[in-house]
């Protein structure tokens, strides 16, 4: 288990992480979902031990973070954002270097390596320098190298950061397959939705050194409320806004309605939209102001849930501003989050 | 001494002897680790050890040759009585200190990269204590190191160079002792630096001057005040001065003991300075 409290880290007048409290429990697989630049990482070096915090502290395992660095260097495993092997070593070698630097008693030292060589499919490669190995070979090594020592928590820093999709989706399979056959507690950091939702048993949200949201993927995306249909009407067509907005907000199954007449896009947020959707097409056709063209049914992503909190985080914030005087200016925020929004 | 500097000021801990043990074992098999990497990076990376080798042997054989040829440094009464020394043996010493000079400053600052590829925070996040990393890799800088200069001491048989087995012991360790001060050097200057351009100065400002400055080309007998009291500055100068007397049975300015002296005095502040450094350092 992992209890961070009233967690600060400053460098000079940059504040990195803002007042973090966080639990994750026992054989979970909590992700830390941000923007580049968000803290993600500091964290995670934090909770490791190789960065001191400038005030509160963590207990990992019940050992603190401040107190007592060596019990929670060993127990803990950890994936690093960018491969840290020694390419001029084989596979083997370097596992075998991590096995004695981590003590793993010498009877079991073998065994081990050949179980994690195993687990991350890379028993056939094992002898070969890492230099010879693909991205994808890296990552997975470093995995491995990480469960060697059989440790409770794992964190995986950007564990699939410039994977090719395919690579990216079996590194999936194996984090899913490592949580349910090793029983450990996983921490994992990314900027992908998609991976922390499909990944993940609690999310927390992060931005500017700040925990924004924290929830199941589930329930932050039911926050959001019901499922969206999207719509692509004709743009020629004269469009009678306020019409449809007062028709289609008459049926009790809408909640709400977002329509652009200018890019002639329709959004609306519904309850059982599979069921739901021949009811609005017949009003939409019965109000002969409008064509649909295309229909797009879809549940609610957690890039809605990203976008969602993180204005709701922009607004709360520029409040702060003005009463704190703060210069630190909000613009390029949301270019900042466009990314998020085209994928 | 040795285990004062492994357990590093962890004094309550040593009350306790049975964990103590099995803690100095752990630490023991750590440092093991951390040199068998050195040692096999070093063997597969055939360019290095080439370069390395090379360097030197032109310096014995051009240098060596050709001032040899012209310059008749031995006219003064103290070298007068033996005619066999010519400038290439003269010179021999002072070139296998330039090895172990090259070999352990490049050794010690290639943490560096280290860094760089974030091998270094891999094993920072390991439980190994700071003092056995850098024990580790000063004792990888000394293999190799050992291993250069033996190289070259096998080309000593071709310039007429005489070796006894007392002479062996003792060149083996003068060069152990003078690489470890210099792989500390190294490995404190490279965990100041967080680019690899400082790697360009550590060449110009620290390596060339220890070798140039350690009477390694020129007998110290002479010197103009100023640069007398740079060549008392640089350990490398007693290194030299040690060799000579023992490979040549040439007496420098320095006595033997003076010159061994001032090398262990060396290693041992020097490995200190390093030990803290590494204490220091930032792991990311």
């Amino acid at each position: 288990m992992i209890t961070i409290k009233n967690l600060y880290k400053k460098y000079d007048n940059v504040t990195v992480l803002n007042d973090i409290n966080i639990k994750v429990f026992d054989n979970e697989v909590f992700g830390l979902l941000g923007p580049n630049g968000a803290g993600k990482t500091t964290l995670i070096h934090i909770l490791a031990t190789l960065i001191k915090p400038t005030a509160g502290t963590a207990t990992v395992n019940g050992y603190d973070i401040i107190k007592n660095p060596s019990e929670v260097r060993s127990s803990i495993g950890i994936v690093f954002q960018a491969p840290s092997s020694d390419d001029m070593l084989s596979g083997y070698e370097n596992l075998k270097l991590h096995s004695l630097l981590y003590a793993v008693p010498k009877e079991l030292r073998e065994k081990r390596i050949s179980e994690v060589l195993e687990l991350v499919g890379l028993t056939n490669r094992k002898d070969d320098q890492v230099k010879k190995y693909s991205g994808g070979m890296r990552r997975r090594l470093e995995i491995a190298r990480g469960l060697l020592h059989k440790p409770t928590v794992i964190f995986l820093d950007e564990p699939t950061l410039g994977l090719d999709p395919s690579s990216r989706e079996v590194m999936w399979k194996y984090i899913n397959r490592l949580v349910k056959d090793e029983k450990i507690t996983l921490i994992l950091t990314t900027h992908y939705m998609e991976e922390a939702d499909f990944l993940c048993d609690r999310i927390g949200i992060i931005d500017k050194g700040m925990i924004i949201a924290l929830d199941s993927p589930t329930q932050l995306k039911e926050g959001l409320g019901g499922e969206v249909i999207e719509m692509e009407l004709a743009k020629k067509k004269y469009v009678d806004k306020e019409n449809i907005d007062r028709l289609l907000k008459q049926c009790n199954f809408v909640r709400k309605v977002d329509l652009d007449t200018k890019k002639g896009s329709l959004l609306i947020y519904v309850d059982d939209a599979s069921h739901n959707l021949p009811a609005i097409l017949k009003i939409l056709n019965n109000t002969n102001s409008t064509e649909v063209e295309s229909v797009e049914l879809r549940s609610p992503t957690l890039n809605d849930v990203f976008l969602k909190f993180a204005q709701r985080h922009i607004t709360r914030k520029q409040g702060h501003d003005d009463e704190d005087d703060d210069n630190d200016s909000e613009g390029g925020f949301m270019e900042r989050y466009a990314q998020y929004g085209n994928k | 001494m040795m285990i004062m500097i492994l357990k590093g000021g962890l004094w309550k801990d040593m009350l306790n002897m049975e964990t103590n043990n099995k803690w100095i074992e752990l630490e023991l098999v750590k440092l093991y680790a951390i040199w068998l990497r050195e040692f096999k990076v070093f063997l597969r990376e055939k360019s290095r050890l080439i370069a390395s080798t090379f360097t030197p042997l032109l310096w014995l054989f051009v240098i060596g040759e050709g001032f040899g040829a012209t310059t008749d440094l031995f006219g003064t009464a103290r070298f007068a009585a033996d005619t066999n020394i010519g400038y290439q043996q003269f010179i021999f010493p002072g070139i296998i200190c330039m090895s172990v000079i090259f070999t352990s400053v490049f050794f010690g600052s290639y943490i560096i990269w280290d860094r760089k590829f974030d091998f270094l925070k891999s094993v920072m996040v390991a439980p190994v204590s700071r003092t056995t990393i850098f024990l580790g890799k000063a004792f990888g800088g000394m293999t190799t190191s050992l291993i250069q200069a033996a190289i070259l001491l096998i080309v000593g048989f071709v310039i007429g160079i005489h070796y006894t087995p007392l002479s062996m012991v003792f060149i083996v360790i003068i060069i152990l002792l003078l690489s470890f001060t210099l792989t500390s050097l190294g490995l404190t200057l490279g965990s100041h630096m967080e680019s690899l351009e400082g790697f360009q100065l550590i060449v110009s400002f620290v390596v060339f001057p220890l070798f140039f400055l350690s009477g390694a080309l020129f007998p110290l007998d002479n010197l103009p005040t100023w640069l007398s009291i740079l060549t008392t500055l640089d350990p490398v100068t007693y290194a030299v001065g040690a060799l000579r007397e023992v490979m040549l049975g040439i007496t420098g300015i320095n006595s033997f003991a003076m010159n061994i002296g001032v090398l262990l005095l060396s290693a041992v502040s020097l490995g200190t300075v390093g030990v803290l450094s590494f204490r220091r350092m930032r792991a990311v």
